[in-house]
């Protein structure tokens, strides 16, 4: 009995110890939650991704405050905060060498961004667009090439706006002929009464979810902001829903993926990072539950289907790259001037 | 001396606790309200510059004034709904009854929060069953604006608060004995008179203590509004979120959270006379 007892253990011990996993711990956006996304990775590795999701570089932030160094390991972060992160030393520098650097859609490396004196901290994994979606058979697809149609009064009532004003804001500036990077706070003080006329044709102000499910639902039938990660995921169910690039072209937005630099998984966090960049784990990111969008690196392309390369528009990047603009970095004052003007907006 | 001892002794856990949980954090978050954010950085130096920023701009105060617009609408309409509804469990539905409508009152908080805020937008939207129905027996030819304005706001909120206040004035109504009204009949009061000079102020601790929690979690809350009022407006606790979403400034968010601490404060002063809890 008691040796029946002793082997069952000695099994179990076993069994537990051929379980064992390290674990890895990722701050990041939603569609990284996939377990689609995941499981290929932990598979390989042996390992357990803990993701914890955040909205809004200042929420990680706040939650990097208050964790320990070592805490997190991997870092998904929007393209424009990278500088942020370097800033406060939150990054570690990545080996270029290890990384398909030359894969990446040339236009959305941004090495000015994620990287600093020549050395790179972050990679760009993926992007779009904030642009004009809608829906194709409630509205004539012509208006939408005209990013003014928004201020008039001719789809008064059946708009929506995305809940995020450095997007929506770089939008009104190109609509108004101006450059993004060059965004001052005069140009702020200039567009309220665009923003004040936006809103009032206005239905709501929404956020992710929100937003795609006004345009799901017909609560709107247009979202200012919107793209392919608002509709792409509901091509099947609904393909009336469209997005395009008005004529004077729209924002664009991208994420970053980096490891922290206090992490004390520096290896494993690495493989996490190349897989996410590996054409396998670009194409599953693309294409995540949470929202879908352009992978950066070309190679994906192999690993996409037809039907999810047409939702993603992959034949037409070229033209779209080439018409659109990164949306805003705002320093300290400029951020201020646009978040008040946003809620000026929004109190209207 | 050794009763003042052990008296003490009983207390620290308590004092221990508020000390911990309650005033080190609230004084944490008087000196982070003092602080300010300046080049994406906290700087630790005391001043009133956010409070002053408060009064400077004028969203700040509009969500105030939105926040008590909406907070006064929503405890008002619990209050109305919640009386005769409290009303006709204690007194009208027969007692083995009672404890099924009870649970039936509180259905509603068996489900989660944001989840019955996106149901309420799905029901109030152009295509959901209200406009639906409306249209369907011609009371209307195109769908009504519910979904995404104050209206669908504080219609989340009464469908939530109005249980809460039912359960408080539930509570006091039973506890009233019958002879009180029979008295009140005896001496030739009337139905009316009765419920106005005897039951109304006996049942107004319970009253109270609702439509106080009601305006405590109304005024905090940030789904119901962010989800159902489609940010056509601002609340205080949106323009808290605001200040941290992107630029983490804790320390303006901090001076907004004291100021809607301030107000809640105020209520409570204005409702301490009949906030008897024991009565409840």
């Amino acid at each position: 009995m008691f040796r029946a007892l002793l082997t069952s253990a000695s099994v179990l011990a076993f069994a537990t110890a051929a379980h064992a996993t390290e674990e890895l711990n990722a701050l990041i956006w939603c569609d990284h939650a996939d377990p689609g996304l995941l499981e290929p990775f932990e598979t390989a590795n042996n390992a357990k991704v803990n993701v914890r999701e955040y909205e809004g570089t200042g929420s990680a932030l706040a939650l990097l405050e208050q964790s320990r160094p070592g805490d997190w390991d991997v870092f998904v972060i929007d393209g424009i905060d990278v500088p942020r992160a370097i800033d406060l030393d939150l990054l570690a520098e990545l080996p270029r060498d290890a990384l398909p650097m030359d894969d990446i859609f040339p236009e959305v490396r941004m090495e000015e961004l994620n990287g600093r004196d020549g050395k790179i901290y972050a990679v760009t994994e993926k992007f779009g667009y904030n642009t004009i979606a809608y829906n194709s058979s409630k509205v004539d697809p012509e208006d939408m090439k005209d990013a003014s149609i928004v201020f008039s009064d001719k789809y008064a009532g059946r708009i929506a706006v995305y809940d995020y004003y450095l997007p929506v804001m770089g939008m009104v500036q190109m609509a108004k002929g101006g450059q993004t990077a060059t965004m001052t706070e005069t140009d702020v003080s200039a567009m309220q009464e665009d923003l004040f006329k936006l809103k009032d044709n206005a239905t709501g102000v929404f956020g992710v979810v929100a937003a795609q499910t006004a345009l799901a639902t017909g609560e709107a039938d247009i979202v200012v902001g919107g793209g392919e990660w608002l509709t792409a995921v509901l091509s099947e169910e609904q393909p009336e829903l469209d997005w395009v690039i008005p004529d004077a072209g729209a924002v664009r937005w991208s994420q970053s993926i980096g490891v922290f630099k206090d992490s004390t998984k520096q290896d494993l966090a690495l493989k996490f990072v190349q897989y996410i960049l590996s054409p396998e784990g670009q194409a599953r990111l693309a294409t995540s539950s949470c929202y879908w969008a352009m992978p950066a690196n070309a190679q994906a392309g192999n690993e996409l289907t037809d039907a999810q390369k047409a939702a993603l528009r992959w034949d037409e990047q070229a033209g779209y790259l080439a018409n659109t603009q990164l949306y805003p970095a705002p320093d300290e004052d400029l951020d201020i001037a646009m978040q008040d003007a946003w809620a000026e907006m929004l109190q209207r | 001396m050794h009763t003042t001892k052990t008296g003490w002794g009983l207390l620290a856990p308590a004092l221990l606790w508020i000390v911990a949980f309650f005033t080190v954090p609230m004084a944490l978050m008087v000196a982070v309200s003092l602080w300010s954010r300046e080049k994406g950085k906290i700087v630790q130096t005391w001043d009133l510059g956010n409070y002053a920023n408060f009064l400077e701009k004028s969203y700040f105060m509009q969500g105030l004034v939105n926040s008590l617009e909406i907070t006064a609408l929503v405890t008002i309409i619990s209050v109305l709904l919640a009386y005769p509804l409290a009303w006709i469990i204690a007194e009208q539905v027969p007692a083995r009854f009672r404890r099924l409508a009870l649970i039936l009152a509180i259905l509603p908080f068996w489900t989660s929060y944001v989840v019955r805020s996106y149901s309420w937008l799905l029901v109030l939207g152009k295509g959901g069953i209200v406009n639906q129905t409306l249209l369907s027996i011609g009371l209307i030819a195109e769908p009504l604006e519910i979904a995404s304005t104050r209206a669908a706001t504080v219609i989340g909120f009464v469908h939530f608060f109005t249980m809460l206040l039912t359960l408080t004035i539930y509570a006091n109504l039973v506890q009233l004995p019958p002879n009180y009204r029979r008295a009140a009949a005896d001496l030739g009061a009337s139905g009316l008179q009765t419920f106005r000079h005897v039951i109304l102020p006996l049942t107004l601790p319970g009253i109270m203590v609702g439509a106080f929690l009601t305006f405590v979690l109304c005024i905090g809350d940030y789904i119901t509004p962010q989800i159902l009022g489609g940010n056509n407006e601002l609340t205080l606790p949106q323009i808290i979120m605001l200040q941290i979403g992107r630029r983490a400034d804790f320390p303006m968010a901090s001076a907004i959270a004291l100021i809607l601490m301030s107000v809640v404060t105020v209520a409570y002063i204005a409702c301490a006379r009949w906030l008897r809890l024991e009565r409840v």
